[in-house]
């Protein structure tokens, strides 16, 4: 599961990581954003939604995505 | 009358809001694995850092035993206060609109702030001194208020919006400098500063938050 801030809400470790950038040498980044990555083994694939919704992401603030890796 | 104060693991200000609460009534901890709420008549969910806060402030709390029986008692119109963490329990709960997210300054910051009461008649403020900001603690990394437009208009128009910081307060960015939210029942408030830190001047740098449990005890004694 990718969780990251929704967009139009500050964000303001992506905001800390697009200053420092430049600094060593990397010029031009821009919209940068900083969420969390969650990797689980799940025997069903249909609980993901749910559990994102539940308590892995708070959709209030956030968006998820649900890659799956065999 | 008598406070429950919720205990988790990872809590630190539970002994405080106990004492700040014996103040004013009676008062009982509550551990979080127990969901008899102990003939409590108001609820706190106290400040810290709930099951380490691990995933996001608050998240894991919310499932909790006790929480399960907070979230009946509040639906139920039980007084419920939310202290910096524990507004964040509350928030994750979906008891109060909008969500805490990481302070703006990306920092722990901590002081005493002034707050504007802009709610004077609610359950948790009816106390407090009229016409004069509160001079309460706040210490945390992650109270930056948010809620989207829709739902931030909404609270406007039905007086959700209990306290805010005063001019130049607000550190931690939140939308429209709100420092505490109640419900649209009126009967669940959360906040970030911490009002049970502010019952003695020699410690407190106030009284101010007296005030708040002051109010509480008012409204259920009122309704009894």
């Amino acid at each position: 599961m990718l969780i990251r801030p929704k967009a139009g809400i500050l964000d303001p470790q992506g905001v800390a990581v697009e200053r420092a950038l430049p600094a060593l040498g990397f010029e031009g980044v821009e919209n940068v954003h900083v969420g969390r990555l969650i990797e689980l083994d799940v025997p069903d694939a249909e609980q993901l939604q749910p559990m994102c919704e539940k308590l892995l992401a708070n959709p209030l603030v956030e968006d998820y995505e649900i890659v799956l890796v065999d | 009358m008598k406070f429950g104060v919720l205990r988790f693991p990872g809590s630190c200000d539970e002994v405080d809001a106990l004492e700040a609460a014996r103040r004013v009534a009676d008062a009982e901890l509550i551990w979080h694995g127990q969901r008899d709420l102990a003939g409590a008549d108001a609820i706190v969910v106290p400040g810290g850092f709930s099951y380490g806060d691990y995933l996001r402030a608050g998240a894991i709390a919310r499932f909790s035993p006790a929480m399960e029986s907070v979230i009946a008692f509040a639906r139920d119109g039980g007084l419920v206060l939310g202290i910096c963490n524990g507004f964040q329990v509350l928030c994750e709960a979906r008891l109060l609109p909008g969500a805490l997210l990481g302070n703006a300054n990306l920092h722990f910051t901590f002081g005493q702030v002034s707050l504007d009461v802009v709610e004077g008649d609610s359950a948790f403020t009816s106390e407090c001194a009229v016409g004069r900001p509160l001079s309460i603690p706040c210490k945390h990394a992650w109270g930056r208020y948010h809620a989207d437009e829709a739902t931030l208009d909404a609270m406007r128009s039905r007086g959700q919006i209990v306290v805010r910081y005063a001019g130049g307060e607000n550190f931690n960015g939140s939308l429209g400098d709100i420092a505490g939210v109640r419900s649209e029942a009126g009967n669940v408030m959360g906040l970030m500063p911490h009002p049970e830190h502010a019952v003695d001047e020699l410690v407190g740098g106030s009284r101010d938050g007296l005030g708040i449990f002051e109010s509480m005890r008012a409204a259920v004694e009122g309704a009894s």
